[in-house]
């Protein structure tokens, strides 16, 4: 289990976040046909670096951007995401 | 006379107390200190159980969690455990235990047939079965499956507790041998905060056997110390407990027996805990495991590691058998061999496959002033039967010998249990010469030490792991003692030879690899010849290493023979993944308090306890339970429902809907973010006003569905439904945060804040007019403010069940007064409670859709007829994907009611022309009319909307229940909506 460190709460267990999607993968109503294809249903499925999205749902519900290696699991870097509140 | 027996003296064992215990209807007594293992074998047992396949009888290969085939059930009732291991299981008074795949008795096993036609059984067995004619299978599978399934489990509800602990440390030790101790030691005094996890019983691992010295004193007495002077520096000591599994980010689990299988719990009832342990640094220290030698019927009883046979006699005082002989590839084996001697225990030779100059000349001649020592020799066939080994024949480089005896010791050399360094995803390097793997390359915090680092000599174990104390604390923040380490001065005990190989003229059928799943070197060399070549193949093919025991004592084995069919050394071959947990561990363990009730928290809506009052069977909703009807004396369940429905359609009914979703969206922007979220028109609607939304899903598909209400300009109402609300607010936040961060709007999650009660029917008016104050009932699709008994509530006006109806919200917390005056207005009103399931039939009978049935993850907006309420603006989410080719399908199902031609339709009942024709469809929702005869159901139906008027069989095979229907509108009552709107 990942010791995912919340950019608003410090190092929590994995199990407080939810995975959403890769960075790349987010689609806005405005985007391509293509592209919405491409992020819905043939993403890469990366062995090493990976840009992720991520939730802390059961912590403090923040959307954060988590830097991530697929194979090791070591994070290498975490960011805030979204609203300013 | 043959078997073990105990010695007068010696052994960690209370010789003054006696403990009483059953072993497969027979009484036996043994000590505390003792397994059940050790017990059995000072009582001269030697068969402890039956082989899974063959059920060849069985007896102890080892002493440790290593332990193949030993395998017993503990315990009675709700408490039996199986598939425990007998060296594992220490032993208690009262225990009670069976061996395992016999029938009907131990002596006399049926299943033991099995081995006179042990060449019918081959590796892939049953994969061959399975790819024969499928008639024959059929033959086979009653067979099989009555012989098959390792011991059996309980049948009782397991009285028990199992708890889960979650905790940290700056250092985990895992394992207290005298690396471990060491280890543990040197962080410990350097500051570190250290958890030191144990399997056993007591600490001190291999040394608890050895007359070893360390620091001057004899190793028990450094064991005790050290476990002081830990204890004293706040140590987290766990015995009992074993690291099953090593996962991501340095996190431990811990498996700690709070009692023995099958055994009384104490006063908190609890059985086993759950550690899960998230380290700063992880020091390995979980020792080797000794590995058997190749010959024939070398799985007879009496054929045991070397290890195991000296760990019986100093930790035990037991003998393992009369008459030893020792077969060896490695250094091992002379230990046992001198340690027999000056026990008293007569062994008839040592018999060491390496050549003399190969082994240390001090040890050799030391061990010849006690026993004959032949060098140069290797087993070949264990002789003896079923009840038990009699002799050993070997053969020399100058001919054959065979010695007489009923224990052959046998050491195969070390293979270091570098399990969780693997599970760790760490890396090995391959000793051609020891024929060891040792591990390499950590990736996370984890250092292996001594004998599971392949540093099988004590000074060497003692003072690396010293620094590897040392570093974890100071990488932890702890600052590093200048003290030196434990020292231990004699001659290492270490040197192995890989002895896979058998000796020549050995049959490779009968020499048994994984006795535990009984698999033979002629097995793996079927399955190489049959082309299985990869080692996960092999291991799936035959079975190697899949038993519980998950190839302890013979991955290494089968992989070396891998290796030789290949002609390709061994770490070319690959290895199988190490796969958590290290053994055997309960359901219980894993499931914690998370059982019974405890499964999922139950929430209760605000009014919870005035539907218990009624005491009515629940149904589970999302988190919540709610009542599925209010049941009178002499009703069931149906007629129960069905007055309720009547009495909605005729008077008036309350029911609690609180566990809708409910969302409030505020801001300058929050129409706008509304008008992403839901793929209907919000911005145009007016203060006061609402209407019936949904939303989809990224992918194009209808996502949940509810209403919206503007209370201000700036504030809106959303509401979804109940299973679907996480997945709402997911939605909102993420169309919100990640999408469109920019809007001035803010969303909050309301779903508790407000209790919500539904007025439904022809005098739900004239409820609304009773008991609200300062307000008129408001309009179809208008809201209202005004005062309930005293508390402030919003009234929409909306309807689920066809008919004039209101949503009445309150505070949670004031909510029981609202309800109260509802309740008692309705009944003046010749109403009352109505439940889910008259609900239900109310939506059917409107054709109302609902989340879980219609909108089932796979109906677009067509489906579903949802399509003209599209926000022709667009911009929401899913917009774009509905625009893809296989939403135009005019194959698609879609959303039609059905009407019976004959009787009662079945939920779940496939729509087809005929029965065993193809699928069309199926009925999403069944029901009745409530004043009229006659049923009717929902349901989803190839290209259904152009179908009106065709006739299919709802067929329901799992039912037994079919019915003609008549495919046509989804709406039975009312279609126009005339006895609602204004
Ligand atoms: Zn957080």
């Amino acid at each position: 289990m990942m010791l995912i460190p919340c950019p608003h709460c410090g190092p929590r267990a994995h199990a407080e976040f939810t995975f959403d999607r890769p960075v790349e993968a987010i689609t806005r109503p405005d985007d391509t046909a293509d592209a919405l294809v491409r992020n819905l249903f043939s993403r890469d499925n990366p062995r090493g670096h990976s840009r992720e999205l991520w939730r802390h749902t059961y912590g403090c519900r923040a959307w954060i951007a988590l830097t991530r290696d697929t194979a090791t699991h070591a994070i290498t870097d975490v960011q805030a995401w979204g609203a300013k509140a | 006379m043959s078997g073990g027996s105990r010695l007068p003296a010696g052994g960690l064992i209370d010789r003054s107390r006696t403990l009483r215990f059953g072993f497969d209807g027979r009484d036996f007594t043994g000590h505390p200190g003792d397994t059940l293992a050790s017990a059995l074998l000072a009582s001269g047992v030697r068969v402890f159980g039956r082989s899974f396949k063959y059920h060849r009888t069985r007896g102890l290969l080892a002493a440790g969690v290593e332990e193949p085939s030993a395998l017993v059930g503990a315990g009675e009732g709700g408490r039996f455990e199986p598939n425990t291991r007998a060296t594992d299981l220490h032993l208690y008074d009262g225990l009670v235990a069976e061996s395992q795949n016999r029938w009907p008795s131990l002596a006399l096993d049926v299943g033991a047939v099995n081995q006179l036609i042990a060449p019918f059984i081959p590796a892939g067995f049953y994969y061959k079965t399975f790819l024969g004619p499928p008639a024959l299978w059929k033959l086979y599978e009653h067979v099989i499956r009555a012989a098959a399934g390792l011991g059996r489990p309980p049948h009782l509800p397991d009285p028990d507790r199992y708890e889960r602990r979650a905790a940290f440390c700056d250092v985990l030790v895992v394992g207290a041998g005298p690396a471990g101790l060491s280890a543990a030691l040197a962080a410990a005094r350097s500051g570190a905060r250290v958890a030191l996890a144990e399997m056993d019983s007591r600490l001190g691992g291999s040394l608890l056997g050895d007359p070893a010295q360390i620091d001057g004193q004899p190793a028990r007495d450094w064991i005790a110390a050290s476990e002081t002077e830990l204890r004293t520096l706040g140590v987290r000591v766990l015995t009992r407990t074993t690291a099953i599994g090593y996962y991501d980010h340095d996190m431990v689990y811990l498996a700690e027996r709070v009692v023995e299988p099958g055994a009384a719990t104490g006063d908190d009832g609890i059985a086993q805990r759950m550690w899960r342990m998230r380290a700063g640094r992880v020091i390995l220290a979980q020792g080797a495991i000794e590995r058997p030698l190749p010959f024939e019927d070398n799985d007879r009883p009496g054929v045991m590691l070397s290890g195991a046979v000296r760990t019986y006699l100093d930790r035990f005082g037991v003998a393992a058998g009369q008459r030893i002989v020792l077969a060896t590839s490695s250094d091992d084996a002379y230990r046992t061999a001198i340690r027999l001697c000056d026990a008293g225990v007569r062994v008839e030779a040592l018999l060491d496959a390496r050549s003399g100059d190969a082994i240390d000349a001090d040890l050799l001649r030391r061990t010849r002033d006690r026993c004959p020592v032949e060098t140069g020799v290797r087993p070949v066939r264990a002789l003896g039967g079923a009840k038990g080994v009699t002799g050993l024949a070997a053969a020399a480089a100058g001919g054959a010998a065979s010695f007489i005896a009923d224990v052959i010791a046998v050491s195969g050399g070390l293979t270091p249990s570098v399990h969780l360094h693997m599970q760790a995803g760490g890396g090995l390097d391959w000793d051609e010469g020891r024929g060891i793997f040792t591990p390499t390359a950590p990736r996370q915090g984890q250092v292996s030490i001594g004998a599971c680092a392949g540093r099988f000599g004590l000074a060497d174990a003692l003072s690396d792991a010293w620094r590897a104390g040392l570093d974890a604390a100071a990488a932890t923040g702890g600052r590093p003692v200048a003290d030196t380490p434990p020292r231990f001065e004699g001659r290492a005990f270490a040197d192995q030879i890989s002895a896979f190989v058998p000796a020549p003229g050995v049959n490779p059928k009968k020499v048994f690899v994984d006795p535990q799943n009984d698999v033979t070197l002629g097995d793996l060399d079927l399955a190489w010849r049959e082309g299985y070549r990869s080692v996960e193949h092999q291991k799936r093919y035959t079975t190697l290493g899949m038993a519980t025991d998950q190839g302890k004592t013979s991955n290494l084995i089968g992989l070396a023979r891998l290796a030789q069919n290949e002609g390709r050394p061994a770490p070319q071959v690959g290895l199988t993944t190490f796969r958590p947990p290290f053994i055997p561990t309960t359901l219980g363990l894993w499931a914690g308090e998370d059982a019974g009730f405890h499964v999922t928290p139950l929430r209760r809506t605000p009014l919870h306890d005035q539907h218990a009052a009624f005491d009515p069977p629940w149904q589970a909703v999302g988190y919540w339970r709610r009542p599925r009807a209010y049941l009178r004396a002499g009703e069931t369940l149906a007629t129960a429902a069905l007055r309720e429905a009547r009495m909605v359609r005729t008077t008036v009914g309350i029911t609690d809907v609180s566990t809708l979703g409910k969302f409030e969206v505020s801001g300058p922007d929050a129409a706008q973010l509304l008008e992403r979220v839901c793929a209907t028109s919000v911005s145009k609607l007016a203060v006061g006003r609402g209407r019936y939304t949904f939303m989809l899903r990224e992918d194009g598909l209808v996502n949940d569905d509810g209403t919206v209400w503007r209370l201000a300009e700036d504030r809106f109402l959303l509401t979804s439904s109940t299973g679907g609300a996480d997945r709402m607010a997911g939605l909102i936040s993420y169309v919100r945060n990640v999408l469109y961060p920019d809007l001035r709007v803010g969303a909050a999650n309301v779903q508790e804040h407000h209790a919500a009660i539904a007025v439904a029917g022809p005098r739900a008016r004239a409820v609304i007019a009773a008991v609200v104050e300062g307000m008129a009932p408001p309009r179809h699709m208008s809201l209202g403010r005004g005062v309930v008994a005293g508390v402030p509530v919003l009234v929409i006006a909306a309807s689920y069940s066809g008919e004039r109806a209101f949503e009445v919200y309150a505070p949670s917390h004031q909510a029981v007064a609202v309800w109260t005056a509802l309740a008692e207005a309705a009944q003046a009103q010749d109403g009352g409670l109505y439940g889910l399931e008259a609900l239900e039939i109310l939506r059917v009978e409107k054709g109302h859709v609902e989340t879980g049935g219609e909108i089932d993850g796979r109906t677009s907006a067509h489906d579903l007829r949802l399509e003209k309420m599209l926000n022709p603006r667009g911009g929401y989410v899913g917009q774009l994907a509905q625009q893809r080719p296989a939403f135009a399908d005019p194959d698609r199902l879609q959303f039609v009611g059905v009407e019976s031609l004959g009787g009662p339709i079945a939920e779940g009942s496939m729509l087809v022309e005929r029965p065993g024709f193809a699928v069309q469809g199926h009925v999403t929702a069944a029901g009745l009319r409530v004043l009229e005869e006659g049923f009717v159901g929902l349901a989803l139906l190839k290209g259904g909307r152009a179908r009106p008027g065709d006739e299919l069989l709802a067929w329901s095979p799992t039912r037994t229940a079919s019915a003609r229907v008549r495919v046509c509108e989804p709406v039975f009552h009312d279609p126009a909506g005339e006895r609602y709107r204004d």
